[in-house]
């Protein structure tokens, strides 16, 4: 196949692979932050401290984190039937990466958050700030560079999960440089999606380092 | 006098980790805070001062008794309840607790924040809080780029912000250099003086106590050992541990290595005379040697404040002729504590542990 033939399929895999990646870094993101939150406030001693509560999502996202993506989707399948109607096609591929994110980020959060000197938390009761106001004014802003750092490297290990598109049929990148490249031994192809992704990461590490770091100036 | 914070049988239990004892690390305490003065509260590490104030602030939870502050019982009220009760009580911290992503005015508007005030009012109020304390031109600047006493200064300013009544200082001087204590000690003092505020301090350093604490209480195994007026218990401790950082605050009367040395220089009769405000001055003694016709020289010993007032003793070598040395001895016993140490040639090694001035009449 020549490049005239292939330009618009890569570009169609480039934008199927952006969505996934975009709403999974929303949707991921979020439940991830709110999971990580959890765990580092019901842990023992900590502010909502819930034994229960703590040891529940402790479980959860340890027992979640591990499993390979790829048998993870199909593990996941009954869920994703149940909130997508289907199992297979790019949203369901993507419902089952923002789950697995949301994990994956709960684990990143809440080891940034452990590291902050519990006696500013304490200030801030001192003040009078209820646990939401601490969250918001406290756990966060000075935890945010770590916070930014984590979140570049999700990035990453979602760009990577969406490389396994192909299986349900999502498209992407991978699946392009897999059916297009690897299926048609057109190591060419390949190369140049592998060069893509590269210089994807390069970029957003990049301006995860510097953000970080602009947060860091104090 | 009223009081301002009331501690009633007030008990703290942390249960034990895993099969470990429980804690009691408060234990059964009922004490009073007057309106208006500077309270210590001292003893060694582990003794529960550090929970014992929490309590004052609800940031411990009593397990029994109650605390009542500001006329209002704090083991009744919920979480909710108390946030309003916190953010009318400042406390300071020993490693400062700044927000290292705020800048100083930042984090002197936090409690503001917290309390609802406008951006307008609260810049008005930041930029007063630092001019009190001194780091006005420090506002833009972050905490890490702060010395630990312009930290603490920071610290002191956000605790002032809401016009609390009360000042908790949890060991707010001892991640500090000597001179930098001072500073900080005298702000302190100001707090006090200038706006009313009644200040708890946390401390185990007496010499924290002795500069600007009016009264102290003493803390051994979540209990309070001995409570008083600073002067009174520095003058006659009558607990031993309270003894024990009497002696550290006061290196005034000689150890017995020292009185060797002092036997080697001195070959007339020395004697410790403890100087106190009830006791008598260095007047005293002045006036006695002269009576007796002794000369004393002064060989040892030193005169310090405590709740500032004089304190502390001097060590003089005695030589007279005839019985005068014994008369002049006699007469000082008649008005304060002395050690009758001997003289080089007739040692008196029983002169016992040189005690502090009154606290014989204790024993
Ligand atoms: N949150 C807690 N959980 C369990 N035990 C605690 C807790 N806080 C304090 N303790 C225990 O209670 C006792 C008193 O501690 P506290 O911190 O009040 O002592 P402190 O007098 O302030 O000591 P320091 O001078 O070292 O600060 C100690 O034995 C301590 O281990
Ligand atoms: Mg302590």
């Amino acid at each position: 196949m020549t490049w005239d033939r292939l330009g618009p399929l890569l570009w169609e895999a480039f934008g199927q692979t952006a969505y996934m990646v975009l709403i999974t870094l929303v949707v991921g993101g979020f439940f991830g932050l709110v999971l990580g939150l959890g765990l580092y406030l019901t842990r023992p001693g900590n502010l909502l401290a819930h034994r229960v509560v703590f040891a529940v999502l402790n479980v959860a996202v340890n027992v979640v984190r591990p499993v390979p993506f790829i048998i993870f989707l199909v593990a996941l399948g009954p869920l994703t039937r149940l909130f997508v109607g289907r199992i297979i096609g790019i949203e369901a591929f993507t419902f089952s990466m923002c789950f697995m994110a949301s994990f994956v980020f709960a684990r990143l959060v809440e080891q940034n958050l452990v590291t902050i000197d519990p006696g500013v938390v304490e200030a801030a009761r001192a003040m009078g700030a209820s646990p939401l106001r601490i969250v918001r004014t406290v756990l966060i802003p000075e935890a945010l560079a770590p916070l930014i750092l984590g979140y570049t490297f999700l990035f990453v290990g979602v760009l990577d999960m969406s490389a396994i598109g192909g299986y349900l049929g999502a498209g992407g990148l991978g699946d392009f440089a897999i059916v297009y490249g690897y299926r048609q031994y057109d190591w060419a192809v390949t190369a140049v999606v592998v060069v893509i992704i590269v210089l994807i990461v390069q970029v957003v590490q990049a301006l995860g380092n510097r953000l970080a770091r602009r947060a860091l100036r104090r | 006098m009223t009081s301002i914070i009331s501690f009633r049988d007030a008990t703290k239990v942390f249960p034990g980790r895993g099969r470990g004892q429980d804690v009691r690390a408060v234990d059964g305490v009922t004490l009073d805070v007057r309106a208006g003065e500077i309270f210590g509260v001292i003893g060694y590490s582990g003794a529960g001062k550090s929970t014992l104030v929490r309590l004052i602030n609800a940031l411990e939870r009593v397990t029994s008794g109650d605390v009542v502050v500001d006329g209002v019982p704090l083991a009744s009220l919920g979480e909710a309840r108390l946030r309003p009760v916190r953010a009318g009580i400042g406390m300071i911290f020993q490693q400062f607790n700044l927000l290292a992503s705020r800048t100083v005015a930042g984090n002197v508007a936090y409690p503001l924040e917290v309390a609802g005030w406008s951006r307008a009012r609260r810049a008005a109020r930041v930029a007063e809080l630092l001019d009190f304390v001194g780091i006005g031109e420090k506002a833009g600047a972050y905490p890490s780029t702060l010395s630990g006493g312009q930290k603490q200064r920071v610290g002191i300013a956000r605790a002032l912000a809401t016009e609390p009544r009360i000042l908790l200082a949890d060991e707010a001087t001892s991640a500090l250099d000597p001179e930098t204590t001072q500073d900080v000690l005298a702000l302190l003092q100001r707090v006090n003086r200038e706006l009313g505020i009644t200040v708890v301090v946390i401390t185990h350093e007496m010499d924290v106590v002795r500069s600007i604490c009016h009264r102290v209480a003493v803390m051994e195994h979540g209990q309070v050992v001995e409570v008083g007026d600073a002067y009174q218990v520095f003058s006659a401790p009558g607990h031993e541990v309270t003894r024990r950082f009497v002696e550290t605050a006061l290196r005034d009367r000689p150890s017995s290595a020292v009185l060797a040395r002092l036997r080697k220089r001195h070959a007339g009769r020395i004697v410790t005379v403890g100087v106190d405000e009830v006791a008598g001055s260095s007047a005293v003694l002045t006036r006695v040697l002269r009576e007796h016709g002794v000369d004393g020289t002064v060989v040892y010993g030193g005169i310090t404040e405590v709740a500032e007032r004089p304190y502390g003793s001097l060590t003089v070598e005695l030589v007279g002729g005839g019985g005068a040395v014994e008369g002049a001895v006699a007469a000082l016993r008649a008005v304060t504590s002395v050690a009758d140490h001997g003289t080089a040639a007739h040692p008196a090694p029983d002169a016992g542990p040189v005690t502090p001035p009154g606290k014989e009449t204790k024993r």
